[in-house]
């Protein structure tokens, strides 16, 4: 009777990323132990087990499929998902190394925690069946708690953990919460299997709904999604800005894609009763981000708000439920990540020993001291405006036109009058970096950057720029996955 | 025999629930939790689900208790400080309480016009023989991955205990 619930090799093979990840670092973590002196040694490691993993996951792309009794389903979105969110942690170890180092933190943990991370955002991209959501969000919420918290001795870094860790783990009650009321309706975990369940119409709706309620509060925190985005800003600011970085763009973009997953498979039945408080929540979103933005006068903080309203941004393309719809997600995602963990790998540079200087005003006379930087931080702030040739620009660009071919004329209205908005306080790094004078002639020179951090804003940069100009490489690889999500 | 052990015990659990709450000191709200927890794995046990009975008693009521009692002598935790609540909290708090849980109980009323009663003794899935069989045939993946979450557990008391970063 147990013969078919052997696992093909297959199927092994299919989660090779995540196997890998996992004892990539718990080699780091024996390594960490026995070692002494320098270890960056540990991170170059972390580097080659992400390398690794993403190789497996293009070769689990090709021979995609369901695995573990349809536990986890590799296909090109689940794919696509993997493969940035390894990306992500790629450039954020990278940008880790230098950090790490001035603040006297250099362990072996950090890179553990991220890789481990890393595999709860994995199981994340390509989970079918709600009990994985479940494991994978909790992974990677856990090791962000950790990471967020990661030193010690900040009080800063103590205030960020302690609140991300309250309010998460409020929110991850109220999915499992949902995920009960599901199971006790459908009599199943798998997203087929409950959209099967629930179409056969034996349910009764106020309950579906309630059900779906719990779970989009839980998943609309993950993503800080407005009205449950109280959080974000002051986690951003309190992490580390490698941290930073890698809150705002890898357990982000994994949580979208879960979001859209269990939305659009499960409870599509349903979408004229929910795509309505999507486009509240989107409108909110939007509005609550930009409008708070204006008013910050740290750069961290301020990033913070502008990623709420990027995440707004990412709901309108939700709104639009629409194979195109999903495909400008999946490019906005990817858009995002490079261009804000190019700023945050900037500001960590920038931000000084202990972090000091991580106003807007520290800025001030940067163009003159630090030409190349400052013109690579100009890329990055004209792509989250979404000037053209930079990838924000094509990401704006496709939400808008998934949505008006979602007939939202007056969604998207508005949300161009807040990407215009967004511009002002944009403009404000950019003026600060190029027109001021340093108010304060004790400015200290600031070191060099260190190479690994040269290279991880470089990257971002040519992903930045790659995704302006030749849009439609990653544009048609997004459609054609985002295929089964109309 | 089986309705009268369900409605003995379900009182002892929202009787020590609500006893968890309004205690003052640390140590008397955990050991209702004690009460909270044995009664529920009885609970549990009536419905058939025995696995989950003794997992019930043996990490909840045993390891997670000793943990909670241990971590509070620890700490030498003394009596809960009243803080001054809103009065917006105190006027209309318990109100709301009352008016949610009317109304949750009407949707779930209407929802399920034909509430059928709980029949003890008609199932008999909850064996541990059962549940291993589902646990590593069906269930094998999430399994083998909550390792992994403990795994970070773990990892993350060492990185927030440890004594400073060198």
């Amino acid at each position: 009777m147990f013969g078919n619930f052997q696992p093909a090799s297959v199927e092994y093979l299919r989660f090779l990323p995540e196997i890998l990840l996992s004892a990539f670092g718990i080699i780091i973590m024996m390594l960490e132990a026995v070692s002494k002196g320098k270890r960056t040694y540990l991170g170059v490691i972390a580097l080659i087990g992400i390398a690794a993993a993403f190789a497996a996951n293009a070769w689990a792309y090709f021979n995609g499929g369901p695995a573990f009794q349809n536990m986890i389903l590799i296909d090109g979105y689940g794919a696509f998902f993997r493969g940035l969110v390894l990306v992500v942690g790629f450039l954020c170890i990278l940008a880790a190394f230098s950090y790490l180092e001035r603040e006297h933190a250099q362990t072996g943990e950090y890179y553990a925690l991220i890789l481990f991370s890393l595999v709860g955002q994995c199981i994340l991209s390509t989970s079918t069946d709600l009990i994985m959501v479940f494991i994978g969000l909790e992974i990677s919420s856990i090791a962000t708690y950790i990471l967020a918290g990661f030193l010690r001795d900040d009080t800063r870094n103590n205030e960020s953990a302690l609140k991300y860790f309250l309010l998460g783990s409020f929110a991850t009650a109220f999915l499992l919460y949902g995920i009960a009321w599901i199971y006790g309706l459908t009599g199943s975990t798998n997203l087929e299997e409950i959209r099967r369940g629930l179409t056969q119409g034996t349910q009764p709706l106020v309950l579906i709904g309630l059900a779906a309620a719990l779970l989009f509060v839980g998943f609309a925190f993950k993503v800080s999604v407005a009205p449950f985005q109280v959080w974000t800003p002051d986690v951003y600011q309190g992490a580390a800005a490698p941290v930073t970085a890698f809150l705002s763009a890898g357990p982000k973009a994994a949580a979208f894609a879960i979001f859209f997953r269990v939305f659009l498979t499960s409870f599509r039945p349903f979408s004229d009763r929910w795509l309505p408080l999507v486009w509240g929540c989107a409108l909110a979103t939007m509005i609550i981000g930009n409008f708070a933005a204006l008013l910050q006068t740290n750069i961290k903080r301020l990033l913070g708000y502008s990623s709420i309203a990027h995440a707004g941004y990412v709901m309108i393309a939700f709104t639009a439920a629409s194979q195109i719809g999903t495909a400008a997600a999946m490019f906005y995602l990817a858009s995002y990540a490079l261009m804000n963990i190019g700023a945050f790998a900037i500001i960590s540079h920038i931000a000084g020993r202990n972090e000091r200087h991580v106003k807007l005003e520290d800025l001030a006379g940067l163009g003159r001291r630090e030409p190349v930087i400052s013109a690579l931080l100009a890329v990055f702030v004209f792509s989250l405006i979404g000037v053209p040739l930079t990838g924000g620009f094509f990401g704006k660009f496709y939400v808008f036109q998934a949505a008006l071919n979602s007939h939202l004329v007056w969604l998207t209205v508005l949300g161009l009058i807040n990407s215009a908005i967004a511009a002002y306080y944009y403009l404000k790094i950019l003026l600060a970096v190029y027109m001021q004078e340093p108010a304060t002639i004790a400015q200290e020179s600031l070191p060099a950057p260190a190479p690994s951090l040269l290279v991880a804003i470089w990257a971002s940069a040519i992903g930045t720029l790659f995704l302006g100009i030749f849009p439609s490489a990653v544009l048609s690889f997004a459609s054609l996955s985002a295929a089964p999500f109309r | 025999m089986d309705t009268v052990l369900f409605i003995i015990f379900a009182v002892v659990a929202i009787v020590c629930a609500f006893n968890l709450v309004l205690q003052k000191h640390p140590i008397s709200s955990a050991l209702s939790l004690i009460g909270v927890m044995g009664s529920l794995a009885v609970l549990y046990l009536l419905l058939g689900a025995e696995f989950i009975a003794m997992a019930q008693m043996i990490v909840y009521g045993g390891a997670v208790m000793v943990l909670f009692v241990f971590v509070i002598m620890l700490l030498n935790a003394g009596s809960e400080k009243a803080s001054s609540k809103s009065w917006f909290a105190q006027l209309a708090g318990l109100p709301l309480l009352c008016a949610f849980v009317a109304v949750l109980g009407f949707f779930v009323r209407a929802a399920m016009p034909v509430l059928r009663g709980v029949r003890f003794g008609t199932w008999v899935g909850g064996t541990a023989e059962r549940i291993g069989q589902v646990l590593f045939t069906q269930y094998l993946l999430p399994f083998e991955v909550i390792s992994i979450l403990i795994l970070i557990a773990i990892l993350g008391a060492v990185v927030l205990a440890r004594k400073e970063i060198d």
